[in-house]
């Protein structure tokens, strides 16, 4: 009763002769080779292997000599291309060199890494600030670490794989609960003994779906049976909350979240990740956290841009809305035309398609790229319940215009596959 | 009926609902390989079977859970054990 790895379910091909003999480690993965082999063969493009060979700003790039509006993206306020942070990158280049060859903890950390800490502490409110070289790693951390032998996880289901990951790299006992279920949560941490230490993990903003996290009742039940909590807010930050710092925020519940989780990755345009709290025992993580202890630091040009970025993300009021306009119309618009739509309301700058099946959603997928529009295909794994998604993402650089492009791409793209009307 | 009759029983009640082939269930059965179980659907079998014995089954449990039987076993030290 594991989900390590999920392959596809025709067991059968599993039993095929590997062209490395009988002891073949990757002969686990021919079912999913297989899968492959087979949709490609009905003459699709590769939905995992598109390369952008130039990206003229957030919301466009060139896809096999196409111009292709950029709509699944984590660009979400368009900061990748901001003169301001461009040149913040450049003059740390020329002035500290391309990478730092060494871990946070030894030669790693330079000015940038401190002036990066401190803007998040600024743009968070918060004490403490810790950078780690991916968001990914920053869950993998700061999870594993907290929550040690004898302790609790208790998770989301539909929990990001980094998540789930920092769960399996530590000793704690790991308990999920059903997404977004309130008394599911309440249920399982009642059953927990009473003296065990225990971690909360939500998430703000859930990817897939693009829903968000009914969080003033998940932190007020987790508080009632006393456990931590940590947020993580990859998909909120720049656009909820008065400053932009999450779902968190906009929901009232700074005081009692007491770890947030981000990244550099998504509305900040770079590469990075962070934990910020109030706890005041917090800076020890540097020296117990092995994924910030045995790993290089993020090089200079990218903790300059991210700091940068940060400061301008503190007072970018005009990008949210702007954002949460296309992301109301996309959604709206998509409905119009008969889509089925993951979330009944825009939650989030995640809008999710659903589709029935894998082939349906990559007819779908390539009949958009054919017309001029890039979005993501998500399958399970990845995806909850089984589902085939086009996961559209919006950007504070979307023009009005070219949302009302993308809908029109979408109507063609969609009457010429046959999955609306 | 011993107790791990009775645990049987109930957990085979548990299992029916999400028995979409049908399958004849045993001590031996075992839920990926049988049952043809995903994650997903053990995900929501495991939330009920907590539900119906009001214990919890860590995901660290279940990764050493292969058949019913083992399930089963691990039901009745979880009620001895409170």
């Amino acid at each position: 009763m594991t989900d390590a790895i999920d392959t596809p379910e025709d067991k059968t091909l599993a039993d095929l002769p590997s062209p490395k003999g009988p002891h073949d480690l990757l002969a686990k993965f021919k079912p999913l080779i297989r899968e492959r082999e087979a949709l490609l063969a009905t003459g699709v493009r590769d939905p995992f292997a598109i390369v952008m060979s130039e990206v003229k700003s957030p919301t466009l790039a060139v896809i096999q000599g196409k111009d292709t509006i950029l709509l699944g993206t984590y660009n979400y306020m368009g900061m990748t291309f901001d003169p301001d942070v461009i040149a913040a990158g450049k003059d740390a280049l020329d002035r500290f060199g391309s990478g730092t060859t060494g871990s946070r903890v030894l030669n790693g950390t330079y000015q940038g890494h401190k002036e990066c800490e401190d803007a998040l502490k600024e743009f968070y409110g918060t004490e403490h600030a810790i950078v780690f070289s991916t968001g990914y790693q920053a869950n993998l951390g700061v999870i594993s670490t907290l929550a040690g032998k004898g302790d609790y996880i208790i998770l989301d289901a539909d929990s990001h794989a980094s998540i789930y990951d920092g769960c399996w790299l530590g000793n704690a006992e790991i308990v999920r609960f059903r997404h977004n279920s309130v008394e599911d949560l309440d249920k399982r941490l009642g059953r927990l003994p009473k003296e065990a230490g225990k971690l909360v993990v939500l998430e703000g903003v859930y990817s897939m779906f693009g829903d968000i996290a009914p969080l003033p009742e998940m932190v007020a039940v987790a508080k009632k049976h006393g456990a931590m909590i940590l947020c993580d807010e990859a998909h909120g930050m720049g656009f909820f909350g008065p400053n932009g710092r999450g779902v968190y925020e906009e929901l009232g519940c700074e005081k009692d979240v007491d770890f947030v989780v981000g990244t550099f990755s998504k509305s900040v345009g770079t590469v990075g990740g962070f934990c910020v709290s109030n706890h005041p025992d917090f800076e020890v993580l540097r020296l117990v956290c092995r994924p910030y202890v045995f790993t290089a630091s993020l090089p200079p040009s990218v903790v300059a841009t991210a700091a940068a970025s940060i400061r301008k993300l503190m007072h970018a009021g005009d990008k949210r809305a702007h954002l949460w306009k296309n992301s109301k119309r996309l959604h709206q618009g998509l409905r119009d035309l008969g889509y089925k739509i993951a979330t009944e309301t825009a939650q989030s700058a995640i809008i999710a398609v659903m589709l029935p099946d894998q082939e349906a959603a990559v007819a779908l997928w390539q009949a958009l790229l054919e017309g001029g529009l890039y979005v993501n295909l998500a399958r399970p794994p990845a995806t909850p319940a089984g589902t085939y998604l086009l996961r559209c993402s919006l950007c504070a650089e979307h023009s009005d215009e070219q949302v009302g492009q993308i809908i029109d791409i979408f109507a063609a793209a969609g009457r010429a596959v046959g999955c609306i009307g | 009926m011993t107790q791990t009759d009775e645990i049987f029983e109930r957990v085979a009640e548990q299992i029916e609902p999400f028995n979409k082939k049908g399958v004849e269930l045993s001590q031996a059965t075992t839920f990926a390989g049988d049952l043809e179980w995903d994650s997903l659907t053990v995900m929501d079998f495991v939330a009920a079977i907590e539900d119906e014995f009001d214990i919890l089954i860590t995901m660290n449990m279940q990764a050493e859970i292969e058949t019913v039987g083992q399930l089963v076993e691990t039901i009745r030290k979880l009620q001895a054990d409170r």
